[in-house]
């Protein structure tokens, strides 16, 4: 357990459990619980004094509610920053956010900014892999605490929620391409006209989009999202048991769904442009890294010969991107390597992208310790925050890159706009979640102040 | 590659300057360069007898105020005429709406067994990401299709997407351009990149992409310009295929 090098008095009040009152040298537990459990006054005074009464002082004294306080939280969204929780994830987690925002909006010159453009995978494997491991930290802990029937029905909850913000975009998406479809005509385009032809037939569309199988463009990782949640209960229950059965039986789905071609049917044609049988590995691989797997691996993943293979790999996949750029350079590419390499499926999370998602993985987890101090400095404030309110800003994002294109296509589109258009998306994301922060402080379910010290490490790996 | 960008802007300043129009969209739609030979097309213009078939959806038709054809199969056929005087040069279109890569696949053996063309232009990929079909299966069709094209002694030059930036954020072309992209790759065949040269005819200005309009006034230059970027790149892939090979690669 690390030891918080700034004491503070701390203060718990107003807790429907009572209050404490017990003199503590492990500030930096107390204080991380008292951020569960109530408001914190921090103020530069040593040692750290916490006054408790009532049942409130047996959960405080219980050193697992210390280490490890339970979390009421969600997968998508952990509202209790200052938990020994790896601040890592929210920041990497807030980065893909704004990528995935980046990247939907069309012809963007900030894009070419967002790793797509530098190798095999982009934040879409990021934010699935993230939300895997927050996932079992979260609800593994209230399997454990609660048992598995109140844990199971607090996922399945959470799939429920992430399917009503599905059906909402769905909404907006809709409104947007009715307007466009009344106010645009050129003879053109009239086979791009083609894309309104489902607003002919609501009745059957409108069905289909609750079935989850009529998805319009960049509307398909939420429904990924739920289908990986809905599954995930039983699954939670073996990787707290027996975790490499677990992850074995992830891999083998993996591999099945390769070899069979598995996939979900989507409407009118064709399957889902994710296959959670293929993506489901990159996220229970996250869950396995969460509950221990991270740690069983810390020594490969800070070995030097991996980071080599890593920064080796890494290379590769730049060299092999910018022959899609630049064609005369594809010669230098032998033949049999593009037999086997392509195509590189995002479908079914190619191993190529999964490999590439891994590498930069372990190079992210040598480069930023999960103590580094800047961290909880201002200046990566904007992005934590945003990956610690990941479906509302994932939403808001999806929206946000609608309403970016639409003002470039009726005002302007130059380069000065696209610019603009980037930033103000990213400032509205960040002031949005920081105001869903000062909501939920305000609401009592978490500390009104930023995330508070680091407490213990989770593990060696874990982006 | 350079001789090849500087032999194509020779050609074009030499023909196309008595075309009807500047040709400033021709300078704006940059290097538009063939990145592999054509000798089917060589040996044809050899014989004097160029055959051409486009093989298409909706944005390979447009019909204009007096219900002609004014899509780019036409203005293609007539610079062909003009660039390769002496030869005798037939377009033929084959393009029907909403039609899948696969179903054009499905009619490849019969077109080429009846018009025998030195040249399949397929131009395809807005009704299979419409009707969301699977990325993979497109990719497999243009392999079939490219076999099937080569195995009737014609080459294939692909066309991909049109730039569409009213509909850019709502119809996701970009798994089906790099699927088209692959294959021609892979397959050393001429892609013609209808959706960069049109984002940098918006991007530069020549047209205006966004606005509505009912009139096909932008339409009909729009094909005229892509005509005759087409004819180029026929030219250019005939001059760069080894003149002395025989059968297809």
């Amino acid at each position: 357990m690390k030891r918080n090098p700034r004491p503070q008095n701390v203060e718990i009040v107003g807790h429907p459990l009572g209050t404490v009152n017990k003199v503590c040298r492990t500030e930096a537990t107390l204080t991380r619980a008292a951020s569960y459990y109530g408001r914190i006054v921090p103020s530069r005074l040593v040692p750290c004094v916490i006054k408790a009464t009532g049942s409130l002082v047996n959960q405080l004294t219980r050193s697992r509610v210390f280490s490890v306080p339970s979390v009421e939280g969600s997968v998508m969204s952990l509202p209790k920053p200052g938990g020994n929780r790896d601040l890592r994830l929210d920041l990497f987690r807030g980065l893909a956010l704004w990528l995935i925002f980046l990247d939907h909006i069309p012809s963007n010159i900030v894009n070419w900014l967002t790793i797509r453009n530098y190798g095999f995978s982009d934040a879409t494997e990021i934010f699935v892999f993230i939300s895997g491991y927050t996932a079992a930290f979260v609800y593994g802990r209230a399997m454990r605490e609660q048992g598995t029937l109140v844990a199971g029905a607090r996922i399945l909850k959470r799939a429920w929620q992430v399917y009503v913000a599905h059906i909402f975009l769905f909404a907006i998406y809709t409104a947007e391409i009715s307007y466009v479809a009344h106010s645009f005509e050129n003879p053109l385009y009239h086979e791009e006209m083609g894309i309104f032809d489902f607003l002919q037939q609501p009745d059957i569309t409108l069905a289909q989009a609750m079935l989850l199988k009529f998805k319009p463009a960049n509307m398909d990782v939420l429904p990924l999202y739920i289908v990986l949640l809905a599954g995930f209960p039983p699954l939670l229950w073996l990787l707290l048991r027996a975790p490499a059965v677990a992850l074995g039986a992830s891999v083998l789905l993996y591999v099945l769904t390769l070899y069979f071609g598995w996939n979900i049917p989507a409407y009118p044609n064709g399957t889902w442009v994710f296959n959670p049988f293929a993506w489901q590995m990159l996220f229970v691989f996250g869950a396995w890294c969460a509950l221990g797997g991270a740690k069983q691996l810390s020594a490969v993943i800070l070995s030097p010969i991996t980071a080599a293979v890593a920064v080796g790999y890494l290379a590769f996949a730049l060299f092999i991107v910018l022959t899609w750029y630049m064609p005369p350079l594809n010669a230098l590419v032998p033949q049999w390597l593009e037999d086997w390499m392509y195509p590189i499926d995002k479908t079914n999370l190619d191993v190529l992208r999964f490999l590439h998602f891994l590498s930069l993985a372990v190079l992210t987890v040598r480069l930023v310790p999960s103590d580094w101090p800047l961290l909880q400095s201002r200046w990566l404030f904007p992005a934590v925050v945003c990956g610690q309110h990941s479906l509302e800003i994932f939403c808001l994002g999806v929206f946000l890159s609608f309403a970016a294109h639409f003002a470039m296509v009726e005002i302007n589109q130059g380069v000065g706009m696209q610019i603009a258009m980037s930033l103000l998306g990213i400032a509205i994301m960040v002031a949005t979640a920081a105001l869903i922060s000062w909501y939920k402080g305000i609401e009592g379910r978490s500390p009104r102040s930023r995330p508070g010290p680091p407490g213990a490490t989770l593990v060696g790996g874990g982006v | 590659m350079r001789p090849i960008v500087v032999a194509v802007l020779c050609a074009l300043s030499t023909s196309v300057a008595v075309a009807k129009e500047g040709n400033e969209c021709i300078v704006a739609a940059g290097t538009v360069a063939p990145d592999f030979g054509l000798p089917n097309v060589a040996r044809a213009i050899a014989k004097d007898k160029l055959d051409i078939a486009v093989l298409g959806s909706a944005s390979s038709e447009l019909n204009g105020p007096a219900g002609t054809n004014i899509a780019y199969p036409t203005w293609l056929e007539a610079t062909l005429r003009r660039l390769l005087p002496g030869v005798a040069v037939k377009v033929t279109t084959y393009a029907r709406a909403r039609e899948t890569a696969s179903e054009m696949e499905a009619k490849l053996p019969r077109i080429i067994a009846e018009f025998a063309p030195a040249l399949v232009i397929w131009q395809t990929g807005t009704a299979d990401a419409i009707r969301g079909v699977d990325p993979e299966e497109f990719r497999v069709a243009l392999d079939d299709g490219v076999d099937k094209v080569r195995a009737g002694d014609a080459d294939v030059v692909f066309m991909n997407m049109q730039y569409s930036p009213r509909t850019e954020a709502m119809l996701a072309v970009a798994a089906y351009a790099d699927a088209m992209r692959f294959v021609a790759l892979k397959r050393d065949a001429v892609l013609f990149d209808r959706f960069t040269i049109m984002r940098r005819w918006n991007e530069s200005g020549v047209f205006d992409l966004y606005g509505a309009t009912r009139t096909t006034n932008v339409a009909e230059r729009v094909h005229d310009c892509l005509g005759r970027l087409l004819a180029d790149v026929v030219v250019a892939g005939a001059k760069l295929a080894p003149v002395a090979s025989k059968g297809t690669e």
